[in-house]
């Protein structure tokens, strides 16, 4: 059950933004520096808020974008060994909105059967069985075979997405932001399939997502990204229940539970958002930090090991941290 | 205290080649001063129409009914277009959820919002620059004076929908109607957001209609809260009633749909609400609710009224008692 | 965030499925064939096209005369409804000057017309969507490369070098048809080149990407179909634009040679007889219009029934 299916080392994304006529191009670090490593069999939570480059590692991952600088690992070997097919048979994403996912020129049928045509499926006489034992696994009636997206509904989009990315059998499945589009009554739908169909086919799941009460309740690991880095990372009920990177709890505070006698939360988080075409120096956290420390804004924290995994902060690394935190 | 804004019986009908589309029927509920309602339901269950509709800002298609449609006292309800026009930006505001399109991108921050006074008031153009400034620097935007003079799209989503707040504020409205004004914003950015809005309803004692899908938001902000399904109110309470006690099946399906960090066990399956939105075309009877409802009973085709819970104020519209929606309650969700 | 609510139209209604899950909403060809069915402007105008296509590929069936065929005797009869002596019902739409009948001209005429507007059409559609989509596909350099193209040839006086070209190489149909599929593919690139831009970046595409998809596949599997709505559109205006084009051609003389009946040559002959025998010119005249009007409404239809959010 376990072993490292992917492996992301110190992987970096930079783009190059013009900055007006004539005036050459800006780097975007849109991931600065992220190490991480993927278990089979677990759930890894990647949360952040936008721009914190959670979608583009997840392209890296899938292959689709080229990191810049370090190197990513699929079962040992570099991604750039595997052709387009096999990096396919092995990692497959959802994405976020279920309208824009699927070609509205083709049949449902058509859309699942693409992967099996892709991959030169042999036996092409069993493809519309396959396809059909698919649908009824991720719960869509047989006889939508022929229909079109635009009559389904955004649950039913959902469930096309889900059966397209699972009838290869992949061992990694990237689920960016896969409910965020979706009422509150077929969220629950797609996420207990998702559970049953990872119990059932054996999967691993990335789960990107900005809400944090849905990753809790799903991931059995969770990263959290800021600006590019990932500020701290710890299986799911250390991480909530003691976060330890401000950011963290911030996030954490910000949850909204439906609890009536609780009212809105003060994260002290400060108006200012970074823009990641000048982010701040040092911790780029420093300037929304409510305990920021004078040489947060000059020295960037390094990774520092915790019980539960590890967290990029001062105020963990070294003394003047430590005594701050106590106080 | 009187009400700011009364609704009774608002109804839209659009009729369409298939027949005639009744996306709101019969919604009552009416809102202080100072006080938050938060319309709360899924996607086509009409709150959005119903936000347009007090607005008179419907398709042209859309026939708009009610008994009655006041704001601060004033029929709004036959109002013709250059009476609401008035009243619209003036003594009842909108703010939109898409923060990246309501704001005109053609003009700065300044013009906008100088221009939302200057449409009804008679003011010198520095009165309205002032008062920018002041609202700017009310909803947390630093070095307002300077901002005046940015485009929208040189603001991020969360300071553009400050901005939108500032504007809806210029005229001093009594009553502010919020259509998921936080749904595309960060999480950290959402808090604040709802944050500054709770306080600028304190300060300025306006009502404020809130619009959204997300019960975490609903729970945290409304005062009272008027639960919507299939064009149709099937809960009305204050927010402690319809959260720690809903009565009406859907709103119990909808609170058990939602993880809970700390109360959902992880790896359990969550609740779920079978079936979907039934079609809301035609002559429609009975609970709009019966066939995904896991207590329908015959009874519930034929229309179905409102009946109160154990307080007064706490109204539901089910032909269940309050006592057997309690129990039903706390098999499924152990407290 | 809730899927996008639409307030009156259709799309409240066909997301409201019945309760078992049932659809009611139809496919998309039965919704198209509903849209065209309603749509005034795409019948009309294709029901002209249509006429005109089946006039020009029965010539020799409908035309009574050889169109070709010169007989001094009877030249400049005027057409039926004048209140003359010499009309005739021999010749109903008259004679020209070199006495050859007006009917069987315009007959044989409308496959010119077509068969250049057609041609000259694929040409630069081919051209112009190549050069788009993968423009619009591959961005960066490629994009860059294809922009200056693009400029280079708005640059180019259309008709001066149109001319230019036939007065070198000589004028055939042929050298016309290419000539002009060389010089108006622009407008198929610049639509082409963000229409695709506009698909390239959806999700399905980055599905299709991460599925392995190759490029070419992806390009004409799942690109092309969801643009071809804005080629159609495109494709009738050029074939209209070049219709004009060759029209304008030969009228200056560098177009289609005489004896052969184009449209545009005959204005061109009946030019000096125009305050005398208006007909020579207002016939050909009047079934240019009348082409040019049936493409362009049954572009702006095809238009509107693929996209009807564009409808105002």
């Amino acid at each position: 059950m376990s072993g490292l299916i992917v492996e992301i080392r110190d992987v970096h994304q930079t783009f190059r933004i013009s900055a007006g006529t004539f005036r050459g191009t800006r780097p975007l670090r849109a991931v600065n520096g992220v190490s991480l490593a993927i278990e089979q069999g677990e759930v890894l939570g990647l949360v952040g808020e936008s721009g914190c480059g959670k979608t583009t590692l997840a392209r890296m991952m899938l292959g689709l974008l080229e990191p810049t600088a370090g190197s990513i690992l699929v079962k040992g070997r570099p991604i750039q060994e595997f052709d387009r097919l096999e990096i396919a048979r092995l990692l497959q994403p959802i994405f976020q909105d279920p309208y824009s996912s699927l070609n509205p020129r083709k049949s449902v049928g058509a859309i699942i059967t693409l992967p099996l045509r892709v991959q030169n499926d042999p036996r092409p006489e069993t493809w519309r069985q396959r396809v059909e034992e698919i649908m009824t696994l991720v719960g869509l009636q047989r006889r939508l075979y022929n229909s079109y997206p635009n009559q389904l509904s955004g649950g039913q989009r959902q469930r096309v997405a889900i059966a397209r990315a699972l009838i290869n059998r992949p061992q990694v499945v990237i689920c960016d932001e896969p409910t965020s589009a979706l009422d509150v009554s077929v969220q629950s739908q797609i996420l207990n399939l998702l559970q049953d169909l990872r119990r059932e086919l054996g999967l691993t799941y990335v789960l990107i997502s900005h809400n944090l009460a849905v990753v809790e309740h799903m991931a059995t690991r969770v990263a959290v990204m800021y600006l590019g880095r990932i500020v701290e990372a710890a299986d799911t009920d250390s991480l909530f229940k003691s976060p330890r990177h401000p950011y963290t709890q911030a996030l954490l505070q910000s949850v909204l539970t439906p609890d009536p006698l609780l009212g809105v939360p003060d994260a002290q988080l400060g108006a200012a958002y970074p823009n990641p075409l000048e982010p701040p120096s040092g911790c780029t956290f420093h300037p929304r930090c409510p305990h920021a420390m004078p040489h947060c804004s000059a020295v960037p924290p390094r990774s520092v090991p915790t019980a539960a995994g590890h967290v990029e902060c001062h105020l963990h690394d070294d003394a003047q941290g430590r005594q701050r935190l106590a106080s | 205290m009187s009400d700011i804004l009364e609704v009774a019986s608002l109804a839209v009908d659009i009729p369409l080649a298939a027949g005639v589309l009744h996306p709101v029927q019969g919604v009552s509920f009416s809102i202080g001063r100072g006080e938050t309602l938060c319309l709360v339901g899924e996607s086509g269950c009409g709150k959005s129409l119903t936000a347009l509709a007090i607005m008179d800002l419907l398709p042209r298609t859309a026939i708009r009914t009610a008994d009655t449609l006041t704001l601060n006292g004033e029929d709004i309800l036959n109002a013709g277009e250059g009476r609401m026009s008035d009243l619209r930006g003036n003594a009842m505001a909108m703010i939109f959820q898409e923060p990246m399109t309501s704001l005109n991108p053609a003009y700065t921050i300044g013009n906008q919002l100088e221009e939302a006074l200057l449409r009804h008031r008679r003011v010198s153009r520095r009165d309205a620059r002032d008062r920018a400034v002041m609202l700017l620097e009310k909803v947390g935007i630093t070095a307002a004076a300077s901002r005046l003079r940015q485009y929208p799209h040189q603001l991020s989503g969360g300071l553009r929908q400050r901005v939108m707040i500032a504007m809806s504020l210029m005229c001093g409205p009594a009553l502010i109607i919020a259509d998921e004004p936080t749904t595309a914003l960060d999480v950290t950015i959402q808090a604040q957001i709802l944050l500054l809005l709770a306080e600028l309803q304190k300060e300025f004692h306006m009502g404020l209609l809130l619009i959204t899908h997300d019960l975490g938001v609903v729970a945290r902000v409304a005062d009272r809260v008027v639960v919507m399904y299939a064009g149709q109110i099937v809960e009305t309470g204050t927010a402690e009633q319809v959260f720690a006690a809903p009565r009406h099946p859907y709103t119990q399906g909808l609170l058990e749909c939602i993880p809970i960090p700390g109360k959902t066990r992880r790896g359990a399956n969550l609740g779920a609400i079978p079936g979907m939105v039934p079609t809301l075309i035609g002559d429609i009877q009975g609970c709009r609710f019966r066939e995904r409802c896991t207590f329908a009973m015959p009874a519930c085709a034929a229309d179905v009224s409102f009946r109160p819970a154990e307080a007064r104020d706490h109204v539901y519209r089910c032909l269940l008692t309050p006592a057997e929606c309690a129990d039903n309650f706390h098999r499924k969700v152990p407290a | 965030m809730a899927p996008p609510q639409d307030a009156a139209t259709e799309g409240i209604v066909v997301r409201a499925a019945l309760a078992d899950g049932a659809i009611i909403e139809p496919t998309p060809a039965t919704l198209l064939r509903r849209r065209v069915l309603g749509h005034a402007g795409l019948l009309v105008g294709g029901g002209v096209l249509v006429l005109i296509v089946l006039v020009a590929l029965l010539a020799p069936w409908l035309a009574p005369h050889d169109p070709l065929d010169q007989e001094l005797a009877r030249k400049l009869i005027p057409p039926i409804w004048h209140d003359s002596a010499k009309a005739t019902w021999t010749h109903p739409l008259g004679t020209d000057g070199f006495g050859r009948d007006y009917l069987s001209r315009l007959i044989y005429g409308a496959r010119i017309s077509l068969l250049i507007g057609v041609a000259a059409m694929l040409i630069s559609g081919v051209i112009g969507t190549a050069l788009g989509v993968t423009a619009g596909y591959f961005g960066g350099r490629v994009d860059m490369v294809v922009n200056f193209i693009i400029t280079s040839r708005l640059s180019l006086p259309v008709v001066l070098v149109a001319l230019a070209v036939v007065s070198l190489v000589g004028n055939s149909l042929w050298i016309v048809i290419c000539v002009l599929g060389l010089l108006i593919w622009d407008r198929f690139a610049v639509v082409m080149r963000s229409s695709t831009q506009q698909v390239r970046n959806l999700d399905y595409v980055a599905a299709a990407q991460a599925l392995g998809c190759s490029k070419a596949r992806i390009i004409i599997a799942e690109i092309m179909p969801n643009v071809a709505n804005n080629l159609i559109v495109v494709a009738t205006l050029e074939m209209a634009h070049a219709i004009l084009l060759e029209a304008a051609l030969s009228f200056l003389g560098l177009g289609v040679q005489p004896p052969q009946p184009s449209w545009g040559l005959m204005v061109a002959e009946g030019k000096g007889y125009m305050f005398f025998d208006p007909w020579l010119v207002g016939i050909p005249g009047a079934a240019l219009f009348a082409l040019v009007l049936a493409i362009n409404l049954m572009g702006d239809g095809v238009r509107d029934v693929t996209a009807p959010e564009r409808r105002n």
